[in-house]
Order: C-alpha cells, then structure tokens, then sequence
C-alpha cells in the first residue's frame, strides 16, 4: 500500500509540475471568457457601426407593408422586377423582394434577390412579417378584427413537475436538463480520452525506457499499474477543480464588465439566444426554480462517480495497451475496442439519451459500464429512478474491477515483453497464464 | 546466503529453466554465466520475485523467499533505464523509497553516494541531459542505495567507459568487504576471472558445471603440458610438430594415462628441459568448449 502511494505521489508530481501543465491549466479558462469577450465585443461594435441595409420591395398585390428594423428598411416602389434587379446590380440597394400577384390561401412565388447569400435572420425576418400581413389580411377577409385577436392571444406557459416516488416536487426544465447531460457528458468523455491516453503513454515509456524491470523488482505490476492510473486520476481532477474555479471567476467577471457596455435589448437577445427557444422572454423566475429544482447533491455526487468510474473502466484499459506494445504508433490496432464503446456512448447522448431521456435505448446505454459514465450523465438532471441509478452504478463498478484484473494479466506479462508485436491472440494467451 | 533447489520454469513449450540447482555462499561474488537465451534471466528475474517458478524452492538466509525479501535484494538488470525528465536526485530518491527505505535515511545515503563519487553537482540535473556513462552511475547507485544483503547485477560493466568500469568493479569488491553477497552475470570472462570467487553455468535450461574458479579450471584442464627443450640428445618424433627457435624446441605434449612426473623423465632423457608447464585453460576457453559440446549432443 505504501509502495502504491510512492507510485501516486511521483505519478502525480512529475505530470503537475511540469510547465505544459500549468500552462494548459491556466490557458485554457482564460480562452473560454476570451472567446465569449470577443463575441460579445464583435456584437456589441457590429450594432453600433452598421449601416442601414435598404431592400426593394416590389408588391404587385399592393398590400403588404413591412416594418424597418435596426438593421434593414424596406422602400416601396412602382419599379419593374427588371429596374429594381439593376439598383441591387449597381450597389444601391441591398437587396430586393419580389411579391408578385398572390393567391392569399396559397401564397407561391415571393423571392428574395441579393448580391449575396441572405443570412438567416433576414430570411425569417421577411418570412414573419410576410406571414402575419397575409394572416391579418385572412383574419379580415373572414370578418375577424385582428386587433380583437391580439387582445384575445395569451400568453399559456407549462410548468413542467417531475413527481418523485416520496410524493416530491420539482420543477423542471428540458432546457436546463439539456444543458446539464451535455457539459457533464462531454466532460467525462474527454476526461477518459485525454487521461487515458496519458496513462498509456506513461506506461510506454517505462516499458520502452527499461525502467518497468527496476520498478517490477521493487513492487508487484498490479501495484505499478494501480498507483499510475490514480495518480493521474488526480492529475485529472486537479485540473478540473482549477478550470471550474477559474473559469466561474472569470466569466463572471468578463461578462460582468462586458454587459455592462451592452444596449438592454442587445443583452435580452444574446440571454434569449443563450437559452434557446424553449425558455420564453423575461422567465429568469423559472430558470431560477428549474435550476432549485434539481437535486444537486445527487448531481454533483453522480457527476464526480461516474467521471473517476468512466475514467478508471478505460484507464485500466488504456494501461492494458501500453504495456502490450513497444511505441505508440503500434498502439493503433489494440485502440479500436477501446474507442468505438467510448464514441457509441458520445454519439449515443446526442442522438437518444438528450432527446429522449426515458426511452429504451437511453436507458440500455446509461445501465452498460462501458458507456454509463456518458450516457448516464444525460440522463441524470431529468431525474432517474433510483434502482436504475443503483444497477448502472454497481455495473460500472464490477466493469472498473473487470477490466482492471483484464488489464492486469496483460499488464504484469506485457510489461516485459520486447520486440514482439503482440496480436489479440497473443494477449488472451497471456490472459489466460496463470502466473 | 542463497540456497536455490530443484528450479523449473517452462514458458509454453520452452524450458528455460531445468532441475537448477545453486547454492551461493555469503560474502562472495558469484559469476553465472551462459550464453544468451539458457535461462539466466529467467533464473534473476525469479530471485527478484518478477515472475513465479513452476516447481522449486528458494531459501535465503534459510527463510523461503518472500515479498519481504525485497528490501534486501539490490537488482542492476541487463536492460535499464531511468525517467529521462527526472531529477537525478528524485529519481534515486524514489527508487530508494521503493526499497522500502525512509524518506530521511534515503537522502542522506544520496547525499553520500553522491559525495563519493563526485557527482555532487548533477543532483539537479535531469537524467536526458547526462551521458550515457553519468547515467549508468546514477543508476548503479540507485541499485545499492539501500545496501541490499544480496545484489544482483546483469552484464554490469555494459555502458561504461574502461576509467568509469574500474570505478564499478572496486565498489563492487567494496562492497564484498562489507559481506554483501554478489551474484554477477555476464558475458565478459577477464572480469569473471578477475571478480568471481564462484561461477554456475548455465546452458539450455541446465547447469552444467559450478564450484570455485580454481575447481572448475583443474576439472577442466585437459592435461597438456607446455614444453622446451635444448640440446637435444636425438631428433623428435615428428608428431610432435615441434617448432625450432635459436636451439629451443618448443610443443605440447598430451599426458596420456601418465603422471606429469614420468612425462618429465620422460623427457629429460630427451634433452636439457628449460620450460615445462600444464597448460591452464580459460575461463572463456571453458566457457567455450562447454556450449560446443552440449550443443552437439
């Protein structure tokens, strides 16, 4: 057990004390407010030196009148489709719409010309107003005032509330759910990609350096493989705490000066743009319960499980690999196993898991240890009954104990192998030795 | 010190080790030599407890071999190596603890080997940044920090300069003065000759001869004497395919079932005799005749 912690201590040491370690460390926080300063920057100026787009617009109905925003005005005019293609040739006007004569039940053939692609709020923002002239216009044709309608439009929002078994409350949010399964999700599998390939490259160089003779006479494999899986374990999490930190501090204070400088409406937007659309304007109330509702201890307590677990399931894996092969370049053929579960899982919480927490195959992939400690995590702040939660987590267990003893044969046989290039077949016999 | 009984490891369908057998005393230094492939890593690594026997027993000091042993066992193998981007005072440091030494007693031990062998000034240095030679020191160093009872060291002299090699083979006697039990192998017979007091050879899985240097020379002479004469009483026999030298005639003569003694009277008859001496082979000419042999079996 000592000898493990001797192990731990120089892992950890020689990985957090060298310079591309705290350079990653502190970097990295101060890009992510950096981009999000810039942004905002780049929004913040874009508002204030744009000059007004002028667009066309030619009715042949004579019935549409479309509002001037910030940013494009609209001129009326009697002009041919041919005079006013040649004003957007020439550079005059921004761009040009064509209403020709139109039947209101189907409207068919309203184009857009421009010198370059419209962008996408344009494209909606004509769409709209187009959209609610021609409604208007039908509300009225069918003798409705659509100023009575308006008055009559409520605003209806659905509190969602997850029961739990114990007869609890909770509000709760797809949005904020949504946002939560992706970071953590994302989170832990570059956790196991980034450190699991550290590991294996640890224990390449002690393999191909000749250190791992010396070290084997000294203490069992197994020990050598444990200390340098939890050393850079911790090597992993100490980062982590350092950008959580970092990057909280950071971006509260960049947005803080920053939003400040902001036009109100500016701010509304980019919040309303942050949340996507399923959270309507000015609710911050309800962001604030959702955000309550959510149990954070379970949270946190999952999130910390499933990210050492994910990550000691394939470290011990990755440490497998390395000490089967003599040079990284040879590494590639034993990676495929390894990979290919790690990108289902990724693959997985987009396709099934975020969009469908509940359905079967969200459920299988948070249950199989190979892909729980993401999939599992998507599902996690959209509340998972307990027995489940119970079942993945003791899976991930004994698959972190299978693929450590797995690892382990390979390891303690690998380790003083050289000069072969192992094949699967290979590695199972060493599997399958007993001493 | 070292008692080994009945050893046997086989990987797969190659023996490596066969029946071996090897008793090695306290305070010597012990040469195990064969060529490459019979078993001499197979044997080492099992004294290190890096792999398990299949058969067989190993008792040191009279106690079966245990994890406990590995504080007292020193192992310098064929093929090392240290982490390149460390210190060379971490590095010793950690390999020390690993030897279940103290913090505190590991870097005053450090301090001085350090010291003695003048290397002071590296403790900061990184190991990529030394020469071969400076890191082969680092390294030995490493392996008797924690003055192990018995040191095991595999082709030792590989990697050093002549002056830095002498420096090794005194602290290797060194530490013979002070009753450290060495078990040397290698491929090189002058240092053999000139270190071992005992050798064990071993050759396709088997020992084949052991004993002290002296007991496997005189077992292995073969019995031929180095002769010359002067002032012949009659021509030779022309068998013995002597060589004339300015009035000395030199060859050599095989006893055949005679004493050395009725081989000079022999002689006497013959001539004035100015030289005659049993020819004393090698280490190496052992060594060599040896792997000839089985190999031909």
């Amino acid at each position: 057990m000592n000898k493990i912690w001797l192990v731990i201590q120089r892992e950890y040491l020689s990985r957090v004390k060298k310079k591309s370690f705290l350079l990653a460390t502190l970097l990295t926080p101060l890009i992510f407010p950096a981009i999000m300063g810039i942004f905002i920057w780049i929004a913040v100026e874009e508002k204030e030196n744009q000059s007004l787009r002028i667009i066309e617009v030619v009715d042949e109905n004579n019935l549409f009148f479309m509002e001037s925003s910030d940013q494009y005005a609209f001129s009326f005019s009697d002009r041919s489709v041919e005079e006013a293609k040649e004003l957007v040739q020439k550079g005059d006007r921004y761009g040009f719409l064509l209403i020709p004569k139109i039947d209101l039940e189907d409207p068919q053939g309203i184009t857009y010309y421009g010198e370059e692609n419209p962008n996408m709020n344009l494209i909606s923002y004509l769409e709209s107003s187009l959209r609610k002239k021609i409604e208007d216009q039908r509300l009225y044709d069918s003798g409705i005032d659509p100023q009575i309608l308006s008055e009559i439009r409520t605003s209806v929002d659905v509190t969602a509330i997850t029961l739990d078994e114990e007869g609890g409350e909770r509000v709760s949010d797809a949005t904020v759910n949504y946002a939560i399964g992706f970071l953590a999700g994302i989170l832990i599998y570059m956790f196991i990609f980034i450190y699991g390939n550290q590991i294996m490259q640890g224990v390449i160089e002690e393999k191909s350096s000749r250190i791992v003779e010396i070290l084997v006479s000294s203490l069992k494999p197994f020990q050598l493989m444990m200390g340098k899986i939890v050393g850079i374990a911790g090597v992993g999490l100490t980062q982590l705490l350092i950008w959580i930190v970092l990057i909280g501090t950071l971006t509260t204070v960049v947005t803080g000066f920053l939003g400040m400088q902001m036009p109100q409406q500016q701010a509304m937007e980019m919040a309303q743009a942050d949340m996507g659309e399923a959270v309507p304007n000015g609710e911050l109330g309800e962001i604030l319960a959702v955000i309550q509702g959510i149990d954070f201890v379970t949270l946190v307590g999952a999130f910390v499980f499933y990210f050492l677990g994910g990550y000691l399931l394939y470290g011990a894996l990755f440490a497998g690999i390395g000490s089967a092969v003599d040079a990284p370049s040879d590494a590639q053929q034993f990676m495929l196993p390894v990979t290919i579960p790690l990108i289902v899982a990724y693959m997985g919480l987009f396709v099934f898991v975020l969009q469908d927490p509940n359905s079967t195959t969200s459920f299988w992939l948070s249950i199989v240890p190979l892909t729980s400690p993401i999939a599992m995590m998507g599902r996690i702040s959209y509340g998972v009954p307990f027995w489940e939660l119970l079942l993945s987590m003791g899976l991930l267990v004994l698959g972190f104990l299978a693929t450590t003893w797995l690892a382990g044969k390979i390891y303690r046989i690998g380790i003083l192998m050289h000069g072969t290039k192992p094949s699967y077949k290979t590695l199972w016999k060493w599997i399958k030795t007993s001493n | 010190m070292l008692e080994i009984k009945q050893l046997n490891k086989t990987y797969g369908k190659n023996r490596a080790l066969t029946d071996v057998d090897l008793h090695v005393p306290k305070g010597v230094i012990f040469g195990l030599l064969g060529p490459n492939g019979a078993g001499k890593s197979t044997l080492i690594r099992i004294i290190n407890q890096i792999i398990d026997a299949d058969s067989g027993e190993i008792h040191i000091n009279g106690k079966k071999l245990a994890p406990d042993h590995i504080s007292q066992i020193g192992y310098l193998p064929e093929e090392r190596g240290l982490y390149k981007k460390m210190k060379v005072w971490d590095q010793m440091l950690y390999f020390a603890q690993l030897k279940g030494m103290s913090k505190a007693e590991s870097k005053s031990r450090i301090n001085a080997w350090l010291g003695k062998m003048d290397m002071l000034s590296w403790r900061e240095k990184k190991v990529e940044d030394l020469s071969k030679g400076m890191a082969q020191k680092v390294q030995f160093i490493s392996t008797i920090l924690h003055e192990p009872a018995l040191l095991i060291l595999d082709e030792p002299f590989s990697g050093f300069d002549p002056v830095n090699a002498e420096i090794i083979k005194d602290e290797i006697l060194e530490l013979k003065e002070k009753g450290t039990t060495v078990i040397l192998s290698t491929h090189r017979m002058e240092s053999v000759e000139l270190l071992c007091d005992q050798v064990a050879m071993i050759n396709k899985s088997r020992k084949i001869l052991d004993g002290s240097i002296r007991e496997v020379k005189s077992s292995y002479r073969p019995n031929i004497f180095h002769v010359t004469l002067e002032d012949l009483q009659a021509p030779l026999p022309s068998a013995w395919k002597a060589v004339e030298d300015g009035g000395l005639w030199h060859f050599s003569l095989a006893l055949d079932g005679k004493t050395p003694n009725e081989l000079l009277a022999e002689l006497m008859q013959m001539g004035q005799v100015a030289r005659f001496q049993e020819k004393i082979p090698s280490m190496e000419e052992i060594f060599i005749h040896q792997v000839k042999n089985r190999d031909y079996e």
